[in-house]
């Protein structure tokens, strides 16, 4: 039942998903950071930019990328001026659009796990003799784990999911920028339920046992937060 | 020696510590809360964001107007209030943390700091399930293992209970005996401080109020120590023979002997004595038929009035400093005046070590 269409979607689609939560905790790690400690007037700003695709509809996002990657756009020409082709309808720019739509799913998770370590445990390090990265490593890291698991979970679960933003830049090129989500799409409006209901049910189980996994690492660490006291 | 000019803002507090100190022994920093001590230790550990002046310790400038070495560079071992071991690491990894940041240390050194400290039964043990004392017990051991400078302790003892501050004390006294560095100690417990400290560092509002010899502080009448209801005054003395018919022990100090009751100190051994100031009266003459055994010669040197009834006076036992607080109407009938010879008899002292 499952043709090579579904198969060739399922790759894009967790292809997409790892790269994308990889880049964003290589990016969302030291903004969670910079927001978790600084004092900053304008911090309230940018943590509103960075929300904002929760609330925004994923097809306001897709437009505006779609409108500065595209090759008329000035990240477009800019690419094109250097030798380059326009990402748009490309996987890279899929990556792209995905990152910034699941931003916020990786740097809150981050930023409040941050915080909640306090200054004291970086003190204490700084009079052991270790400087300020070494300090990150092997203070901040460690005494962070579930925060950086939940972060990647959700990055990676609201990648699978996305579709909105996906449909605008990715054109549903099969192999290339053909993703689940929309394969489930193309499916319904086929009429051809039963392999829409395959794709759906099993996005419906992955997400929720990703989401078990979460809460039972986050329950795992204040368990054992707890008992400590 | 220890030299501080620093000024630290937080908002509307401000601590202003201007002084110098020995570069050895133990200097308790001593203050009620909110007076800035902790805020004084941080500024030496270079903690404080907003910390200017001037610090120097032993050789190293650590601060002054062109340069500001970081935390990390300042060799100092920083104990904290409730020990705040890394609780992503068992105790090895703990002590291990240091260890691997300090190439060039020995293993004699760590054995030896390990045995000050009774670590070995330790080491395996997950540093959330050690007790308070234990706790303290590391976080001093891995304080030590950057070979500091200065050694400077918060409050180490504050989250403990009495029996497990006991337990621990004995540690602070072979610091005191087995390192070579200057440990500075903040504490708002006068216990503590007339045990421990050489040296005394008394802070108010955010301001270095007095500095000097423990019993100077403690009964310099310019001090307020030596103005409240529990004034007491700290005698070093020595254990020189006993009595084992009645169970007691003398005590040699520069004015006398002691004579209390023995509880099993070695010949030799050097005792700090505590007399508290309402534990001491005066005759002209010396007592013979008295239950009080320790009378010494003593000289007035001065006398203050002490609220509406009585009266703090301070004497001198061969140079030995001892306050003794009387009512008003005993320092008539004896005529009080600076200079008298009288004899002092002590009802009752502590032995703090």
């Amino acid at each position: 039942m499952i043709n090579e269409y579904d198969i060739s979607a399922l790759i894009v689609t967790i292809r997409l998903a790892i790269v994308s939560t990889a880049i964003l905790v290589i990016i969302g790690t030291p903004l969670a950071w910079w927001l978790s400690q600084t004092k900053i007037k304008f911090k309230v700003m940018i943590e509103a930019l960075i929300a904002l695709p929760l609330v925004l509809p994923p097809t306001v996002l897709g437009f505006y990328l779609l409108i500065t990657l595209g090759s008329n756009g000035p990240i477009g020409k800019l690419l094109e001026s250097l030798g380059g082709n326009s990402i748009a309808f490309t996987f890279s720019g899929l990556v792209i659009g995905s990152v910034i739509y699941s931003l916020p799913f990786v740097v809150q998770p981050l930023q409040n796990s941050f915080s909640s370590i306090g200054r004291q445990p970086l003190e204490v390090a700084s009079t052991l003799g270790a400087s300020k990265l070494d300090r990150f490593f092997t203070v901040i890291v460690p005494l962070s784990r579930s925060g950086f698991l939940t972060a990647s979970i959700l990055g990676f679960a609201h990648t699978v999911g996305e579709f909105g933003v996906v449909l605008m830049i990715g054109g549903n090129i099969p192999g290339e920028t053909g993703v689940l989500s929309i394969a489930i799409y193309d499916h319904v409006e086929a009429m051809e339920y039963s392999q829409a209901h395959i794709l759906s049910g099993g996005l419906l189980l992955l997400s929720f046992l990703l989401l078990i996994c979460v809460y039972v690492f986050n329950r795992r660490f204040s368990i054992l937060k707890s008992s400590e006291k | 020696m220890i030299e501080c000019k620093i000024k630290v803002t937080l908002g509307s507090f401000i601590l202003d510590a201007n002084f110098k100190i020995p570069g050895e022994g133990i200097t308790v920093i001593y203050g009620p809360s909110g007076s800035g001590k902790t805020t004084l230790l941080r500024a030496i550990a270079g903690l404080e964001k907003n910390q200017d002046g001037f610090l120097k310790v032993g050789n190293s400038i650590w601060q002054d107007e062109l340069n500001f070495v970081e935390t990390h560079k300042r060799q100092i071992g920083y104990v904290f209030q409730d020990a705040a071991l890394f609780e992503h690491l068992n105790v090895r990894g703990n002590l291990d943390y240091v260890i691997r940041r300090s190439p060039g240390l020995s293993k004699d050194y760590i054995s030896s700091i390990y045995n000050l400290l009774d670590i070995e039964s330790l080491i395996d043990r997950d540093s959330k399930q050690l007790s308070g004392g234990e706790k303290q017990r590391v976080a001093i051991a891995r304080a030590l293992l950057v070979q500091p400078k200065i050694l400077l302790l918060d409050e180490p003892l504050s989250a403990l209970d009495l029996k497990r501050k006991n337990e621990i004390l004995p540690y602070f006294d072979s610091l005191h005996s087995q390192l070579d560095i200057p440990i500075l100690y903040v504490t708002h417990s006068q216990d503590e401080a007339s045990r421990l400290a050489d040296h005394l560092m008394l802070i108010e509002d955010g301001n270095i109020i007095g500095n000097g010899p423990i019993n100077d502080m403690l009964t310099r009448f310019d001090m307020p120590l030596s103005h409240s209801s529990n004034a007491v005054s700290i005698i070093d003395a020595k254990v020189t023979g006993r009595e084992s018919e009645f169970n007691l022990m003398h005590l040699e100090f520069l004015g006398g002997q002691f004579i209390v009751p023995d509880n099993g100190l070695s010949i030799e051994s050097l005792v700090r004595i505590r007399v508290a100031a309402r534990d001491v009266s005066i005759t002209k003459k010396k007592q013979i038929d008295t239950s009080i055994l320790n009378i010494f010669p003593a000289v007035v040197e001065e006398i203050v009035p002490e609220g509406r009834a009585q009266v703090m006076v301070r004497l001198k036992m061969n140079e030995v400093v001892l306050l003794a607080c009387l009512t008003n109407k005993s320092a008539s009938i004896l005529q009080l005046e600076n200079g008298l010879s009288v004899f002092v008899q002590v009802k009752s002292v502590a032995i703090l070590s």
